[in-house]
């Protein structure tokens, strides 16, 4: 095998069993569908509980001396709260550069082990990730990465009820914390949170263990797996930003309306790598923001597609559109000149050609079901 | 006559010099759900290899090229409000346009069904 051919997760060969079409995604083979197909997958987990395999998604543990050490470390390189978290708690937040571009979206956890975080970031950014942490973590404070681990996904609104028939403990889990549990015998650390708008979890086990999680947790019927086509149409609904997307080197959090994931502390404080921008943003806002916006039609608007003002003046882009199953129509998220993203906007989209209507709409496009 | 086959995906059959195409079972399995078909005007000129409607699934857009040069005369009404139906019979009732042909020795370059197999199953 060549150093440029895709990796595979530890899931690949169940991946192949149960049929998935298989393609490249951020340096790995990956599930794109299964054969039921990405809008019965998407319905699935709306409905029921849908598994994904996130493997390939980048997860390291950063660890120094004590809680107050690594938190205060890592506060140095992104703008939420860490100090703040309560053991087992987890939260959202982004590496910014200097400037304020985001360099990465990420999920930071308080290890119940004192002094340790454990981080999970995206699998297309996490070479560079790992080496920009490393890079700018105060010294003393070590970086690990978990290769040895697997992640998986079980979302949707019987998430609960199909794996608290396996370990009964997770009904207790709050959103946005984990526990370490036993599932039919294998050691997993289950955190309550997700990337679909729904109730769910995030399981990691060792590589060793994953393929017979993975088979565990289908051989429940409430339970099918789910494909990355399904994972980005769900993420889309629930107005959840994709990095490459939604977020780039040159988009701040404040443009990209995730103000509710820098606590209060950091926006008065700064402190952070970019927080110059972000500060000066959150005084006097920004210029263009991200909204949340619907084709009239059935016609889908894709990534890139040309946003205007009913006179036919650029006031945008499409940074991910599609189709919505749940909303059972076309959906899209982009950016717009702040005067313009006010829900109820009447814009045109330039498709093939053709000014095409659409209206701003607030995000979520569905209501988000998260256990609070 | 029987259905011939172009590399791109499209199948064709003609009857009284109309030809009637769509895409093979093959492109709608690799396309996916579809949720969107863009059908060419009513009294179009088309050319072979001309870009003649879009496919959206989930996924993509996908541009639908006509194998054959002519004149649309008939679009497929029943995919705008059902645009899946072309993952149920593709090769069937899920024809996208009836076009009358200009240049029937363009049929020659087609591929039979044995061809069309080959090129897509390897």
């Amino acid at each position: 095998m060549s150093e440029d051919a895709p990796k595979r997760t530890s899931l690949y060969d169940d991946h192949v069993k149960l049929g998935a079409r298989m393609v490249p995604f951020a340096g790995y083979d990956m599930p794109v569908q299964y054969p039921a197909g990405i809008i019965a997958e998407h319905n699935w987990t709306r409905a029921s509980a849908g598994l994904f395999d996130v493997s390939h998604m980048g997860q390291c543990l950063v660890e120094g001396a004590s809680f107050e050490a690594v938190a205060k470390a890592m506060e140095a390189l992104v703008p939420a709260d860490v100090l703040g978290l309560k053991p087992r708690q987890q939260r959202y937040s982004q590496f910014l550069n200097a400037q304020g571009g985001t360099l990465d979206d990420l999920m930071i956890t308080r290890h119940v082990n004192d002094g340790t975080l454990y981080v999970v970031v995206n699998a297309g950014r996490k070479e560079h990730d790992y080496g920009w942490m490393r890079q700018h973590l105060a010294e003393g404070v070590t970086l690990t990465r978990r290769d040895d681990l697997s992640l998986v996904a079980l979302q949707g609104p019987k998430a609960e009820e199909a794996l608290a028939r396996l370990a009964p403990a997770v009904k207790d889990i709050p959103f946005m914390h984990y526990a370490d549990v036993e599932i039919g015998g294998i050691k997993a650390q289950v955190s309550r949170s997700g990337y679909t708008g729904e109730d769910g979890f995030e399981i990691s086990v060792a590589n060793a263990d994953a393929s017979k999680l993975w088979n565990l947790l289908l051989s429940d019927p409430l339970v099918k797996p789910v494909g990355l086509g399904a994972r980005d149409s769900l993420r889309l609904e629930g107005g959840l930003c994709l990095y490459g997307h939604e977020l780039d080197e040159a988009i701040s959090p404040v443009e990209a309306d995730l103000v509710w994931s820098i606590q209060k502390r950091r926006r008065i404080e700064g402190g952070f790598i970019g927080a110059t921008r972000v500060q000066k943003e959150l005084a006097s806002g920004t210029e263009k923001k991200r909204v949340g916006i619907r084709p009239e039609g059935r016609a889908p608007a894709r990534d890139g597609t040309v946003i205007t003002d009913q006179s036919g003046r650029e006031i945008g882009k499409i940074t991910s559109g599609g189709f919505g199953p749940s909303v059972n129509g076309p959906i899209a998220m982009g950016y717009v000149e702040t005067a313009s993203a006010t829900p109820g906007t009447k814009i045109n989209l330039v498709v093939r050609g053709q000014a095409m209507p659409a209206s701003i709409v607030a995000l979520p496009f569905i209501p988000n079901r998260f256990k609070r | 006559m029987t259905a011939k086959y172009s590399k791109d995906h499209e199948w064709v059959i003609v009857e009284n010099g109309i030809a009637t195409i769509g895409i093979t079972n093959h492109a709608q399995e690799q396309l996916g759900d579809v949720v969107f078909i863009e059908l060419p005007a009513i009294g179009k000129k088309v050319a072979a290899h001309d870009q003649a409607a879009v496919v959206e699934s989930v996924k993509a857009a996908s541009e639908v090229y006509v194998p054959v040069s002519g004149e649309v005369v008939e679009v497929n009404k029943d995919l705008e409000g059902d645009p899946a139906l072309v993952n149920r019979e593709a090769e069937g009732s899920a024809w996208f346009m009836k076009v009358k042909l200009s240049n029937p020795s363009e049929l020659d370059e087609l591929m039979d069904k044995a061809a069309y197999d080959k090129l897509v199953n390897g």
